[in-house]
C-alpha cells in the first residue's frame, strides 16, 4: 500500500477517555481521524476507581447522561479513617438531580463512548498495537503497528500510564517508583437491594468511599470504594516506592483492608467478579512531559494529568484530549504541524484548570510522602484516639482526660519532630494557597 | 478469604504463544531484591531456586506496567501483548 492510501488528517493512539475525546473533537470538525485501540474494545485494557465526572463528559458527550451505561450517582462522599481496630468516618451527603459524578464500569463506559465517536465519523481500529512511531525529518508523520505503516499529519498519544510511545521520541524520561501508584481494585458482586441498605441509598444513587489508614497506616496509599448497580468495586493505590520499599503485596493489603471491622460488613457474602490492577500517574506537575512536537501532541494519563488529591483523571484526560483536538483543527486549516503551530496546545493547558491545579498541587505529593509515617500514620491515629477519649465513660474526669490527650503530643516523641510537622504543613498550605 | 490464585482465576485472558515479558536472566541472577517476585499484582514472577533463574508466569499479566519501572537493574523487556491478546476487563 502507498503513503497515499494509508494517510488520514490524525492518528490517535489509545481508546480510553483522553483519546477518544480528542478523536470524536476533530471527527465533528470533519477531519479524518483514525482511533488506534490495543484491546479487544475501548474499555477492555482501561481500569479506575471509579467514577467519572458529569460536566467535563458533558463537555465531550453533551446528552451522555441519557444514553451512556451509567452505575449510580453519587449522592454521597465518605471519608473513612481506619485505625487498627476502630474507625472515624465523616460523611457528605446530598440527593441531587445534577450529581458532580457518576460511577461507572470502564469495560462498558469507553466502549459506549468509542461507539458514539464512530457515529460521529471516527475510524475505530480496535484490537491493534501502535509499536512505533514513524518520523521524517524530526517530523512525527505516522504510526507503526504490527501489519502496516499508517501516515497522518498529526499523531496524538493517549496511550495512557506507560506511554511508551512518549518515551519512545524522548517526550518523557522513564517514569520512577515514587511517580506512580500500584493499583488493585476488586469487583464484588451483591444484590441491588443489600447494596442500597448497606450504603442508605435508593437504587440510582450511590456512594463513594475514600479510605485513609487502615493497612496503609504511615504510608502514601489511599483505599476506595464505589457502589455500582448490582457490584462494589474496592480497591487502594499505594506509591510504587512504597511498596518495594517495604517489600508489601499490594493484594494482600487489600485483602487486609477488606477485613477491616469498617468494610467488612459492607461487602460480606458478595461474590468477587473480577480482579484487576493499574498504576495510577502520581508525578503531578514535576513530572508532566513535553506535552508537544512536531506533528504530535501528548494528553490523559500519558500526559500525567492526574489530580490525586481530588481523585481526578478522566476529567482530566477528556479536557486535555478535547484541547488537542482543537489545536489539531486550528493545525490542519493552516496546513501547518510545526511545534510552533502545536505549542498552542500548551497555552491552552495553561489556562485551563489543568495546568492550574496541577501547579497548585505540585509540592502536595513530596510534602507528604517526606513526613508519610506522620501525616498518613501517626495523625490519623491520634483522630481515632481522639474519639475513643471523646467518648470513654470511666469515671475519670474529662479535664484530666483532655490534658492528657494534649500532653501525648509533647511526650510521645521528640518536640522537634512536633516542630517538623508544623512546619511542613504551613509550608504545604502555603504553597498550595499562596504560591 | 480469597488468595491470589482465586483473584486471578476472574480475569479473563487471551494468552499469546510468546512472552511478551522478556528478563535478561544475567540480571535476575544477581538481583539481590527480586522486586519483581513481590510488588506484581498478579504473581506473574516467581525465583527458581533449583534452576537458578526466574520463571515469568506471562499469561496472568494484568499489563499495569509497575515491574518494568520496579525492575532494580531497569532490564526486564516489557512490551504490549500483540492486539487481539492479554487481559481483557470487564469490569474496569
Amino acid at each position: 500500500m502507498t503513503k497515499e492510501e494509508n494517510k488520514v488528517d490524525v492518528i490517535v493512539v489509545g481508546g480510553g477517555p483522553a483519546g477518544i475525546s480528542c478523536a470524536v473533537t476533530i471527527a465533528r470538525a470533519g477531519k479524518q481521524v483514525v482511533l488506534i485501540e490495543r484491546g479487544k474494545f475501548c474499555g477492555s485494557k482501561n481500569v479506575f476507581g471509579g467514577a467519572i465526572y458529569a460536566q467535563p463528559t458533558r463537555e465531550i458527550f453533551p446528552d451522555f447522561e441519557k444514553t451512556a451505561p451509567i452505575e449510580r450517582k453519587t449522592v454521597e462522599h465518605k471519608y473513612a479513617l481506619l485505625g487498627k481496630e476502630d474507625s472515624t468516618v465523616i460523611s457528605y451527603k446530598k440527593k441531587t438531580e445534577d450529581p458532580v459524578s457518576y460511577s461507572v464500569i470502564r469495560g462498558k463506559f469507553d466502549r459506549w463512548m468509542a461507539e458514539e465517536a464512530a457515529k460521529e465519523g471516527v475510524v475505530l481500529v480496535e484490537e491493534t498495537v501502535v509499536r512505533d512511531l514513524i518520523i521524517k525529518d524530526g517530523c512525527v508523520i505516522g504510526v507503526k503497528t504490527e501489519l502496516e505503516e499508517y501516515y497522518c499529519d498529526i499523531v496524538v498519544l493517549a496511550d495512557g500510564v506507560n506511554s511508551l510511545l512518549a518515551k519512545q521520541i524522548g517526550l518523557r524520561g522513564d517514569l520512577r517508583p515514587e511517580d506512580v501508584a500500584l493499583s488493585v481494585k476488586e469487583v464484588i458482586k451483591l444484590p441491588q437491594e443489600v447494596i442500597n441498605e448497606r450504603f442508605h441509598v435508593s437504587s440510582d444513587e450511590g456512594c463513594i468511599y475514600e479510605i485513609f489508614g487502615g493497612p496503609m497506616l504511615g504510608m502514601l496509599g489511599l483505599g476506595f470504594m464505589y457502589t455500582n448497580n448490582d457490584s462494589v468495586s474496592i480497591g487502594l493505590g499505594i506509591t510504587l516506592s512504597e511498596l518495594i520499599e517495604k517489600g508489601l503485596r499490594p493484594y494482600e493489603l487489600l485483602d487486609e483492608m477488606k477485613r477491616h471491622p469498617e468494610i467488612a460488613p459492607l461487602i460480606k457474602d458478595g461474590e468477587l467478579v473480577e480482579y484487576s490492577a493499574h498504576l495510577i500517574p502520581e508525578g503531578g506537575f514535576k513530572k508532566v512531559p513535553v506535552l508537544f512536537g512536531a506533528g504530535v501532541m501528548v494528553c490523559g494519563d500519558a500526559a500525567m494529568f492526574v489530580n490525586n488529591l481530588h481523585w481526578e483523571g478522566t476529567n482530566l484526560a477528556m479536557i486535555s484530549g478535547k484541547l488537542a483536538g482543537e489545536t489539531a483543527i486550528i493545525a490542519l486549516g493552516k496546513g501547518d504541524y510545526s511545534e510552533t503551530a502545536l505549542s498552542k496546545y500548551q497555552q491552552e493547558l495553561e489556562d485551563s484548570f489543568i495546568m492550574k491545579d496541577l501547579r497548585t498541587y505540585q509540592h502536595l505529593m513530596s510534602g507528604i510522602g517526606q513526613r508519610a509515617s506522620e501525616f498518613l500514620g501517626y495523625y490519623p491515629q491520634k483522630i481515632n484516639s481522639f474519639f475513643e477519649m471523646f467518648t470513654s465513660v470511666d469515671s475519670v474526669p474529662k479535664r484530666k482526660k483532655y490534658r492528657d490527650f494534649i500532653k501525648e503530643f509533647f511526650t510521645e516523641r521528640p518536640l522537634s519532630e512536633l516542630f517538623k510537622d508544623i512546619c511542613s504543613g504551613v509550608k504545604l498550605l502555603w504553597s498550595i494557597l499562596i504560591k | 478469604m480469597s488468595d491470589i490464585e482465586d483473584k486471578l482465576y476472574t480475569v479473563k485472558y487471551s494468552p499469546d504463544e510468546v512472552s511478551h515479558l522478556q528478563p535478561v536472566q544475567e540480571c535476575c541472577r544477581v538481583c539481590q531484591s527480586k522486586i519483581c517476585t513481590v510488588i506484581c499484582p498478579a504473581k506473574v514472577y516467581e525465583w527458581d531456586e533449583n534452576n537458578n533463574k526466574l520463571i515469568v508466569n506471562y499469561e496472568n499479566c494484568l499489563e499495569c506496567g509497575a515491574c518494568r519501572i520496579a525492575c532494580e537493574s531497569s532490564s526486564l523487556g516489557w512490551k504490549y501483548p500483540k492486539g487481539n491478546k492479554g487481559v481483557t476487563f470487564k469490569q474496569g
